[in-house]
């Protein structure tokens, strides 16, 4: 598959989510409480979005998927974008920019202040996706503020924990994914004749 | 005055509630010209035996009874909103027993249809808040439960009353994993039990209970969270202690025992401050006692409410 084709297939499959959301709200399909519905929809994809984030290193390091690490910034961002939804829900339809209520929830929620940090945290790191910023900053610099995101994927797995009553099948599910994907870092790496790919120069290849 | 078959029907055969209300102001028209009740099954007859008794008058929408009856919190069916009406569907009420236990002159098991037939129903039209934060109106069907206390004949001793729901995972796929400690249980104190508010209910919408709305019997307490509205009951069970009930078991320092609704008092992870209204879109202001304080806040005269939750 060409470069191209790739970065339109990951772009494509990021904006799914949204078009079907989109595509339901247009045909009045949000069901019977369409803000929960929205709230609760991007949510999900924000963590979804975060974990196959999390993934491709493993993948690209276990599997020798090393094609995949080109893709991991956009599956960020996507990531990002989710996050920005469901807090823009969250504001706009759930809160209707009651700026004193909201700024009570965030203090006073515990779940919902780990979730607002969870979306601070995102920030620098759609912010520095750049090649333009890698250069800035310098790869070293770079990664390690990106090791940021793992802190964002416990805070996301916190926050939904937190947020169902009682029926925590779910949460524990992601839970144990970040777990794995987290742990699948401390893993050490193995030496390996340099190989074709760029990836020795490409700094966000690393990590 | 129940027709007995309640998955015999479409939504899209019920009657929409614009359509209904019409149909409810021409039924007090009606009742005021000494229009005979009409015995059979149909819808029009089934709501002209019920005598209708408006609780919050007409100002207020009814919340549609799509989403009255697709949107539902009922454990025993699946934790999702619209798990109940998808799970729900073959769930077998009929034949049903309740047995009454406890500090009751006479304890006994009576068939449902003991406990549905004798009283009138009356239409009863209630405001529904979730401890979640959401809210409906419906036009239930049912009668006071003082009706089945005075019944029952508690003794001296009795002061709690404590419900139960069926259990039986084999038709209640939520009952197979441990969510909550089953079988759901909830209770009232006697004289909130016999305050003509609570609510027996055996109807909606002019209907038989649908399933997921906690068929064949279920109570309705309008004053209070959602969840203190036990469905399905199998148990009742008079005593002098106060029950252990299912999410005050599940989370205590989430739901109190009463869960009356409360704006001032916060579920320690959101505010009970506002509500939405299903169908609206920004938060309208919860009332104490969800508007119904004028009838039943003597209940509670002395009582911290924010100790007593």
């Amino acid at each position: 598959m060409s470069r191209r084709l790739g970065q339109l297939l990951v772009v494509g499959l990021g904006l799914a989510p949204l078009t079907w959301l989109a595509i339901r709200a247009l045909r009045g399909d949000l069901g019977v409480d369409p803000v929960e519905t929205l709230s609760q929809v991007s949510g999900d994809w924000t963590l979804r979005f975060l974990l196959v984030t999390l993934a491709i290193t493993p993948a690209s390091r276990f599997l020798g998927l090393n094609r995949l690490i080109r893709h991991r910034r956009t599956v960020g961002l996507t990531a990002f974008g989710y996050s920005v939804f469901h807090f823009t829900c969250f504001v706009w339809l759930d809160q209707w920019f009651v700026w004193a209520d909201i700024v009570a929830e965030i203090a006073e929620r515990l779940w919902i202040t780990i979730g607002f940090a969870t979306l601070l945290l995102l920030i620098p790191l759609a912010v520095t996706s750049t090649n333009g910023m890698v250069r800035r900053l310098g790869a070293r610099r770079w990664r390690r503020l990106h090791r940021l995101v793992y802190l964002a994927g416990v805070g996301g797995v916190m926050h939904y924990w937190w947020a169902v009553k009682a029926d925590t099948r779910v949460p524990l599910v992601y839970g144990v994914i970040l777990a794995v994907l987290l742990m699948a870092r401390f893993i050490p790496k193995r030496r390996r004749s340099p190989v074709r790919s760029s990836s020795a120069a490409d700094p966000m290849a690393q990590e | 005055m129940l027709i007995q078959n309640p998955a015999d029907f479409r939504s899209s055969e019920v009657t929409e509630e614009r359509v209904y209300l019409d149909r409810r102001a021409f039924m007090r028209l009606a009742a005021g010209i000494g229009a005979a009740t009409v015995a059979g099954a149909s819808l029009p007859d089934l709501v002209a035996g019920v005598t209708p008794r408006p609780g919050i008058g007409d100002e207020e929408k009814l919340t549609p009874y799509e989403a009255v009856t697709g949107y539902n919190n009922f454990y025993e069916f699946g934790t999702g909103k619209e798990d109940p009406a998808k799970n729900a569907g073959r769930f077998v009420t009929k034949p049903w027993t309740i047995s009454v236990e406890g500090l009751v002159e006479k304890p006994a098991t009576y068939d449902v249809d003991e406990l549905i037939f004798p009283y009138t129903h009356e239409e009863r039209v209630y405001r529904l808040r979730c401890v979640e934060g959401w809210s409906m109106v419906i036009p239930w069907l049912g009668f006071s439960l003082s009706n089945w206390i005075d019944r029952f004949r508690p003794t001296n001793q009795a002061r709690y009353v404590e419900f139960t729901t069926l259990y039986d995972p084999e038709q209640m796929p939520g009952q197979r994993r441990s969510v909550l400690d089953w079988p759901y249980v909830e209770g009232l104190r006697l004289d909130e039990a016999m305050h003509p508010l609570t609510t027996v209910v055996v109807g909606v919408y002019g209907r038989p209970l649908p399933n997921q709305n906690g068929a064949p019997v279920r109570l309705i307490m309008p004053w209070k969270y959602g969840f203190k509205s036990i469905k399905s009951i199998v148990k009742i069970r008079f005593t002098d202690r106060q029950p252990t009930t299912s999410w005050n078991l599940a989370a205590p320092n989430e739901y109190g025992f009463f869960a009356n609704v409360n704006p001032d008092v916060d579920h320690p992870r959101w505010s009970q401050a506002k509500e939405r209204r299903i169908g609206e879109f920004r938060r309208r202001k919860t009332l104490p006692f969800n508007g119904y304080g004028d009838e039943i806040a003597h209940l509670y005269q002395g009582m911290d409410l924010r100790r007593y939750f």
